[in-house]
Parts: structure tokens; C-alpha cells; sequence
């Protein structure tokens, strides 16, 4: 079922999720599940479709509700820190986020403001950098897919919140922006920070020590 | 409240507590009426003005009564579904709500069929009448609503946050219907049905009435009791404590299933 | 409380630049008002005193139908697209983003009404003494309906069949509103004071906004997960 990985340091606890149970429906994806993430740790969470891995990160997040079990934010429950918490993630699931009416800048300058750490400058040279460049003034739903999930990724650049949770990050990525991806994923562990992802690609776990944690699908 | 009422989260513990209820609610809800309805059809006196016509009170007033308490009852079931998480309530929601429903449609057609003598047409947008009307649209909502969720335990949520909202809108709506109802003139002749619930009610017409009232909530608890019985079996049918009861064919279980 | 006012101001500026790129959407409602009202008289015939005696209900059968057209808009694009999901993981209560969508939905639907609450007037015949009531009475009753249907928008925007489900939930629940605001307007009609009804209306008005906010939190929990 779940398979954490012991450690010993306890003070860079960032997420301690203890005896998740997750039921949709009428079939349990996953029981008793424990995992400790701490700064500087990349999770990955394994396992074929429909086995809970969108559940265990929204669960994580705070959005779905496990039907047991608890998610522990720097030792405190998440439903009793809510706003504290929320302050510390970023979560981008498999649905973007981004706004189709408005373009990629309005779409980064609203999360950005909302989190308290409002653009000085429109960010045209990371929009440069994730390949957006010249779509600026475009709504984003004149954009391919690609280039949506490259808006609500771009964030990444953008946020100070040690936590992320990302679903499927790489999906409708190509080559160049995956290295692009894993570089920042890099720079943000090597911060303190902390990254809790689902891929089906396998994670080039060169730039950062991965953790895997596999969900089986449960009949 | 928690520790109290923590035990009847699992279904097991509410289909035994259930199944220790039913009798206690069916045999007397059976009896009362079978006495209830021989007193007021057969031996309670006429009415001086009505004729026989007003015996449908007997129908009509506990129907009517019943509607609106278990309304107020659902939105409680809701309540505790909301605040403690417990899934057999919103269970509860589910199962009080059909019955209300028809309880109120019970009223609302006796009220009809009253009115067709009484008024001499078979509507009429009396305060009572009308609330009563809206009060059906509220228990057709929070069916509606749960039967548009694939998910049950979704379904069960949103329809129990409906039946909180419409609790609240209760009393305001009846208010302002009432105020609405005197506003427009209206016949005088509303104020005859009025009559018999004041206390002027005559003791020989007011005790099979009594006795009604308490028939109805016998029997309409007995079925809420049976519908949720029933569908904390359906919902667990794979579970053991399901099996067991399905498959023993015990004669004190089956009798609600 | 500072990080409240900022993600509301946030919110509101985001979605008034949103609906400002989707016109028709807040056309449409309006267009339809306009329809409706003028159905009646093609209905019920020309005749000015019977127009006058029935506008009040008229006008406001109308704009309760026509809001229920517009409701939905409040979270369906934002549950499709991801925005509600990050709405939720906002670092602040739910309930200041979610009066957010209301004072936006509020302004993008209710104030074009306002301002062709005259139109509609002039088409029954109202008499002109009661139409600063009849604009008082929509001042008042449209943040309610913009309100309580954000409960319903929320309960019913994970479902496909949003529309008729939408109104039967909601309409009952309105039916004080209409009774309110068409005896404000008919006090007025007749030369009497149309405080009484105003200050009921008022304080529905309160208790919706008051309360509504945790209801559509509650339903939104439901509905996204």
C-alpha cells in the first residue's frame, strides 16, 4: 500500500498526513496511509489511473475531505490553520485555474496579488522563459493547451509559498519545458522548500533526491 | 451531542436502534388509526353547518400538522449530517423527505377536495392553501436535488444544506404569505375552516382529531424508520452485518425489509 | 482583515475584467426582461388600467425569471476552469471570496436592471408615483436574488442539468421577495406608504446576506471535491 520513507529529522516537518483513508463511491482507494514531507523533499506519488492519486493530493490540499485520518501542517491540523496553510501552498490540479477571458499577464498578476506578493513589473522575461513570449496580450483561450498549463506553471516562478502540489505537472509539456520544470523543481528544494507531485512520465531525479510513495489500485 | 449521538454514525448501530423503534411507532400508529378513523368517521357528531363534508378534517389537519414537523425534523437530520459529518443522517434527510411530501400533498388535496363544497371550487389562494403549496415545492427541491448527484454522499450533502436554507425561509415565507393573504381581500369564508383549530373546537369532534394527529405521526415515523432501514441495507449490502441480517432471514428483521 | 479586503478587491477586479470580455452573457438576461415584459401586454391585451394593475407582479415575475437565466454564471466557468478549486485555497476565509462573486454578480446583473426599471414602467403603464418604489423595491430585492441564488448556484454547479434544477430550488425560496417588493409597489400605486413592505424587504435583504455566505461555502465544499 503506501510505503514512506524514515527519517530522523523532526523539525523541518512542512506536511504529516497520519492514517489517510480516502472511499469514493463504493470502492476504497486507499487506508492508513502515512506520510511525513519534509523542506528539501520531492514526493512522488505512483500508481495506474483511478487508483487515488488525484484524491491523496487533494486531500492533502484540504479540498476533499478523507474519510479518516488527519494532514498536519508544521504540526498544526490543517483544518485549524487553514488560512496559514493556504498562505503556503501552491496547488495547480489538473484543471489550469487560468482564466480563458484573460491573458497570461491578468491571469499571474491576480494570483499573484491575492497571495500578497503583487507583480511590481508585468514578468515578460519568465514569460520568455516558459515560451510564452508574444501571447501576452492574448486571452488564453486563444492559446493550445500547452500554453494554458505553461501559464498556470509560470506561477511557480512567481510564488514564495514553500509548499507545492502539483498534479501531473509535465502533462502537454514537451522536452524543453520539462528540463525547465525540473530545474525550478531544483531551485525550490534547494531553498527549504518542498514539492508533492503526481507524473506518469518517470521524474528525472538527478537535480533532487525523490521519495515515491505507490498507490495500488484496490478492487 | 457528539458522544451521544458518535455510536449511530455506523449504520449497524442505527438499523439496530431502528429495528428497536419500529414497534414502538407502527403498532400504536396502526391502532390509533384504525380507532381514530371508526371515531371520526363513524361517531363523531355532524357539523351544524358543514354537514358530514367537514369529517376530511380528520385527514386533512394531521396531514397537515405532519407536513411542516417533519419538515422542521429533515432540516435537523440535515443539521446533524452537516455539523458531526454523520452519514446515516443525511440518510435520514433522504428518508423523511418523500414522506413529508406526500404528506403535504395529502393536505393539500383534502384541502381541495374540503374547499369544492365549502367554496364551491376546488382551489382557492388561501393563506394556508398557498403555504402549504410552497411548502411541496421546498420537499420537491431537496428530492430534486439528490436525485441529480450520481454521488449519494454528495446528493445526501447538498440536500441536506437545502432543507437548513429552506428551514430558516420557513417562517418567513409562511409570514409572508399569511400578510400577502390579508392584503388581497379575501372570502369570508376561509374563517370557517379556521374555527375547528381554535379551541371552540366541540370536545366530541376535538378527540378523534386528537387521536388522528397521533395515528398520522405514528405511521408516517414507522415509514420514515422502514425507508431508512432500507437503505442502510442497500447502501452496505456487501457489508457482513448486512449479509448476516439479508441472509438469516430473521423474522424480526425481515419485517422491514 | 487586511488580507480579506486585498483577495476581495482582488476578486472583484478579476471578474468584473472577465464579464467585461463576455458581453452577451450579460445581455442576454436583460434582453429577455425586456421580451418578457412585453409579452404581457400582447397577452392580456393593451388595455392601460389592467397593464397598470398587473405591472408590479409583472415586473417582478420577470426579473425573478430573468436573474435565474444569469445565475448560473456566478461559479460554473470558474468550477470548469480551476478558478473555484484556487478560490478555495485562498489564504483567506471563504466566505470574503464568496461575497465577492455576489457584489460582482450583483453589479454585472442588477444594475443594468436599475437602469431600465423606467423602460419597464413606461411599457405597463405604471404610474409614474410609483416608480421611484418600483426602482427602491429592485435596489433592494436583487442583491437577495443575486444572494441566495449563489446558495443554489452552489449546490447545483457539479451537475450538468444546472437550469430548471436551478429555478426549482431557488424560486420557492423567493416567493417572500415577490410578495414584498409587488405590495411596495401596489401601496405606492394606490397613494398609500410603501414603507412597511420596503423595510421587510430590508430586512430579508440582512438576513440573505448575512447568512447566505456560509450556506454557499457549505455547498461549494460539496460540490468541489
Amino acid at each position: 500500500m503506501a510505503t514512506a520513507t524514515p527519517e530522523t529529522s523532526v523539525s523541518s516537518i512542512l506536511l504529516a498526513a497520519t492514517a489517510l483513508s480516502s472511499i469514493r463511491g463504493e470502492r476504497t482507494l486507499f487506508a492508513d496511509l502515512s506520510m511525513t514531507v519534509r523542506a528539501g523533499e520531492v514526493w512522488q506519488i505512483e500508481g495506474p489511473n483511478g487508483a487515488g492519486k488525484s484524491s491523496l493530493l487533494r486531500i492533502l490540499t484540504g479540498l476533499l475531505p478523507a474519510q479518516a485520518g488527519t494532514v498536519h501542517f508544521q504540526g498544526e491540523s490543517i483544518t485549524q490553520c487553514r488560512d496559514e496553510y493556504h498562505q503556503s501552498l501552491l496547488f495547480i490540479g489538473h484543471k489550469s485555474g487560468v482564466k480563458p477571458e484573460l491573458t497570461a499577464i491578468e491571469n499571474l498578476e491576480f494570483y499573484a496579488a491575492v497571495q500578497g506578493q503583487p507583480l511590481v513589473e508585468p514578468p515578460y522575461e519568465l514569460l520568455a522563459n516558459v515560451g510564452l513570449v508574444g501571447l501576452e496580450d492574448i486571452p488564453a483561450q486563444g492559446l493550445s493547451a500547452g500554453q494554458q498549463r505553461r501559464i498556470a506553471l509560470a506561477r511557480l516562478w512567481l510564488t514564495q509559498a514553500p509548499l507545492w502540489i502539483l498534479d501531473e505537472p509535465f502533462t502537454a509539456l514537451d522536452v524543453a519545458g520539462i528540463a525547465l520544470l525540473e530545474a525550478r523543481f531544483a531551485e525550490h528544494v534547494g531553498q527549504g522548500g518542498a514539492i508533492i507531485l503526481t507524473s506518469h512520465q518517470p521524474v528525472n531525479a538527478e537535480k533532487f533526491p525523490l521519495q515515491r510513495i505507490a498507490l495500488r489500485y484496490q478492487h | 451531542m457528539w458522544r451521544w449521538l458518535h455510536p449511530y454514525a455506523k449504520s449497524e448501530a442505527t438499523f439496530a436502534l431502528n429495528q428497536k423503534l419500529l414497534p414502538w411507532f407502527l403498532i400504536p400508529g396502526l391502532l390509533l388509526t384504525l380507532v381514530g378513523v371508526i371515531w371520526g368517521l363513524a361517531y363523531a357528531p355532524p357539523d351544524y353547518q358543514q354537514g358530514e363534508s367537514y369529517r376530511i378534517i380528520f385527514v386533512h389537519v394531521p396531514a397537515a400538522i405532519w407536513s411542516m414537523g417533519f419538515y422542521v425534523s429533515m432540516a435537523i437530520a440535515g443539521l446533524i449530517a452537516l455539523v458531526w459529518q454523520i452519514r446515516t443522517a443525511e440518510q435520514a434527510v433522504l428518508a423523511i423527505a418523500p414522506v413529508g411530501a406526500v404528506l403535504t400533498f395529502i393536505s393539500l388535496f383534502t384541502g381541495a377536495v374540503w374547499g369544492q363544497p365549502m367554496w364551491g371550487t376546488w382551489w382557492v389562494w388561501d393563506a394556508r392553501l398557498t403555504s402549504q403549496l410552497i411548502l411541496l415545492f421546498l420537499y420537491l427541491g431537496v428530492m430534486a436535488l439528490y436525485v441529480a448527484f450520481e454521488d449519494e454522499r454528495a446528493g445526501g450533502k447538498a440536500a441536506s444544506i437545502l432543507a437548513l436554507v429552506g428551514v430558516i425561509n420557513i417562517p418567513i415565507i409562511h409570514y409572508s404569505v399569511y400578510w400577502w393573504n390579508t392584503l388581497h381581500q379575501q372570502s369570508t369564508i376561509t374563517k370557517v375552516i379556521t374555527r375547528f383549530e381554535s379551541p371552540s373546537i366541540a370536545p366530541e369532534m376535538l378527540w378523534p382529531l386528537v387521536v388522528n394527529i397521533f395515528a398520522f405521526m405514528g405511521l408516517a415515523a414507522a415509514l420514515i424508520i422502514m425507508r431508512l432501514n432500507n437503505e442502510l441495507l442497500r447502501r452496505e449490502i456487501h457489508r457482513p452485518w448486512a449479509q448476516k441480517i439479508l441472509n438469516t432471514g430473521d423474522k424480526e428483521n425481515s419485517d422491514a425489509v | 482583515m487586511a488580507n480579506a479586503a486585498r483577495i476581495f478587491i482582488q476578486i472583484v477586479k478579476r471578474d468584473l475584467r472577465v464579464a467585461s470580455r463576455q458581453r452577451s452573457d450579460l445581455l442576454n438576461p436583460l434582453i429577455f426582461l425586456l421580451i418578457v415584459v412585453s409579452l404581457f401586454p400582447l397577452g392580456v391585451g393593451p388595455g392601460p388600467d389592467i397593464l397598470a394593475r398587473i405591472a408590479p407582479g409583472v415586473i417582478w415575475v420577470s426579473a425573478l425569471l430573468s436573474a435565474m437565466l444569469g445565475l448560473e454564471r456566478m461559479f460554473r466557468d470558474d468550477f470548469r476552469d480551476g478558478a473555484l478549486e484556487q478560490m478555495m485555497l485562498l489564504p483567506v476565509s471563504l466566505e470574503v471570496s464568496v461575497l465577492a462573486k455576489i457584489a460582482v454578480h450583483w453589479v454585472m446583473t442588477a444594475v443594468p436592471i436599475l437602469f431600465i426599471a423606467p423602460l419597464l414602467a413606461l411599457l405597463l403603464n405604471l404610474p409614474t408615483t410609483a416608480w421611484g418604489v418600483l426602482w427602491v423595491t429592485l435596489l433592494l430585492g436583487t442583491p437577495v436574488i443575486s444572494a441566495a441564488g449563489a446558495i443554489g448556484v452552489a449546490l447545483t454547479v457539479s451537475l450538468n442539468k444546472g437550469g430548471a434544477l436551478l429555478s426549482l430550488l431557488l424560486l420557492p425560496l423567493l416567493i417572500p421577495l415577490l410578495i414584498f417588493a409587488t405590495a411596495a409597489v401596489e401601496a405606492a400605486v394606490s397613494g398609500l406608504s410603501a414603507t412597511g413592505p420596503l423595510a421587510l424587504m430590508g430586512a430579508f435583504l440582512v438576513i440573505t446576506i448575512t447568512l447566505a455566505p456560509f450556506a454557499v461555502k457549505a455547498g461549494l465544499r460539496v460540490s468541489v471535491n
